[in-house]
């Protein structure tokens, strides 16, 4: 933090409730059938809780350019790890290989 | 300026003699403590990745090994992690305004959870060698022809919440280190870099879990039972 930021309680009493509920519909939903829509859901739920955790816990909305910059390229690399493994992975079954 | 003058002289904890000053410092060890994170990211990143994989090849076995954890208790030790990751940022912030008391009391309550949290996790660890969940030998899932696969779930189960728990474990060894070092007044409203740091990795471990969650214990809630 370059100036220093000093958030409220009831700043983070907010954010805390908001992740308890969240915890809360994430659970709740799993037992409804939402056919291929579960897993985007549960994703984007968690998602959501990691950027309220990361930019008002974590204090990434007060951080420098420089330190959003390297949150982000951790992010960006892991989805380089995920998406290019994963372009392997699923598309293995695709093209039927003679031979094989 | 006085107080460039008097770290000329001296160096503080919260002015070392490399840095200009006390902000720049701050920058830099949050700067350092991300990249770590960022490495720490990638380390995970190989299991859930491993997850990933697996589940798009096997997500009906996957679907019942899931139903077999306990998700109430699950989402009860995710809410102790979140109550943990607040009482960690409220220890922050009374570091920030040196609020020494309210920084031990906020530490001994995280660390409290935080043991709640690793208490849970051994009563659901000894539940699966109870059930011979445990992949081996002994390995027994009901309703499924695919033990081979089932035992992939439980080896990604075990390997990402034990290094997980693991994660906890130096946690809770840092918060002590953290509760010692503000009783014997290290720190001020100058300098709390290390607890604005432990928090930081505090919260991290928390998001891990935020993800372990739903992509273990929930995948298929609604299924055929197993």
């Amino acid at each position: 933090m370059s100036a220093q930021h000093i958030d409220s309680v009831k700043t983070y009493a907010w954010v805390w409730i908001a992740l308890l509920i969240l915890t809360g519909v994430t659970t709740g939903v799993a037992y409804i059938d939402l056919g291929p829509f579960s897993l985007p859901v549960a994703l984007a739920i968690a998602v959501g809780k990691m950027l309220l955790v990361a930019l008002f816990f974590m204090h990434v909305r007060h951080s420098n350019s420089l330190t959003k910059l390297v949150v982000l390229g951790g992010l960006m690399w892991l989805g380089i790890l995920l998406l290019l493994s994963m372009a392997d992975f699923v598309t293995r079954g695709w093209i039927r290989i003679p031979g094989k | 300026m006085a107080s460039e003058a008097h770290a000329i002289h001296g160096e503080t904890l919260a002015l070392r003699e490399q840095f200009d000053t006390a902000a720049q410092q701050k920058d830099a060890s949050s700067l350092g403590m991300w990249i770590f994170l960022v490495t720490e990211i990638m380390f995970f990143g190989g299991m859930f990745l491993a997850y990933t994989a697996y589940r798009s090849w096997y997500p009906d076995v996957f679907g019942a090994a899931s139903r077999t954890l306990n998700a109430t208790i699950g989402a009860l030790n995710t809410a102790v992690l979140l109550c943990s990751s607040f009482t960690m940022v409220l220890a922050v912030r009374a570091g920030q305004l040196g609020r020494r008391k309210a920084v031990i009391v906020f530490l001994a309550l995280t660390l409290i959870l935080g043991l709640v949290f690793l208490g849970v996790k051994a009563f659901e660890w000894n539940e699966k060698f109870q059930e011979h969940h445990i992949p081996g030998p002994a390995f027994h899932l009901e309703g499924t022809p695919f033990q081979g696969h089932a035992q992939l779930f439980f080896s990604l189960y075990f390997a990402m919440t034990g290094l997980h728990a693991l994660h906890m474990i130096i946690g809770a060894g840092l918060l002590i280190y953290l509760i010692v070092q503000t009783k014997r007044g290290i720190f001020s409203a100058e300098y709390y870099t290390p607890i604005d740091m432990v928090g930081l990795y505090w919260h991290f471990v928390d998001v891990i879990w935020i993800y372990l969650f739903p992509l273990l214990y929930l995948i298929d809630r609604h299924g055929p039972k197993a």
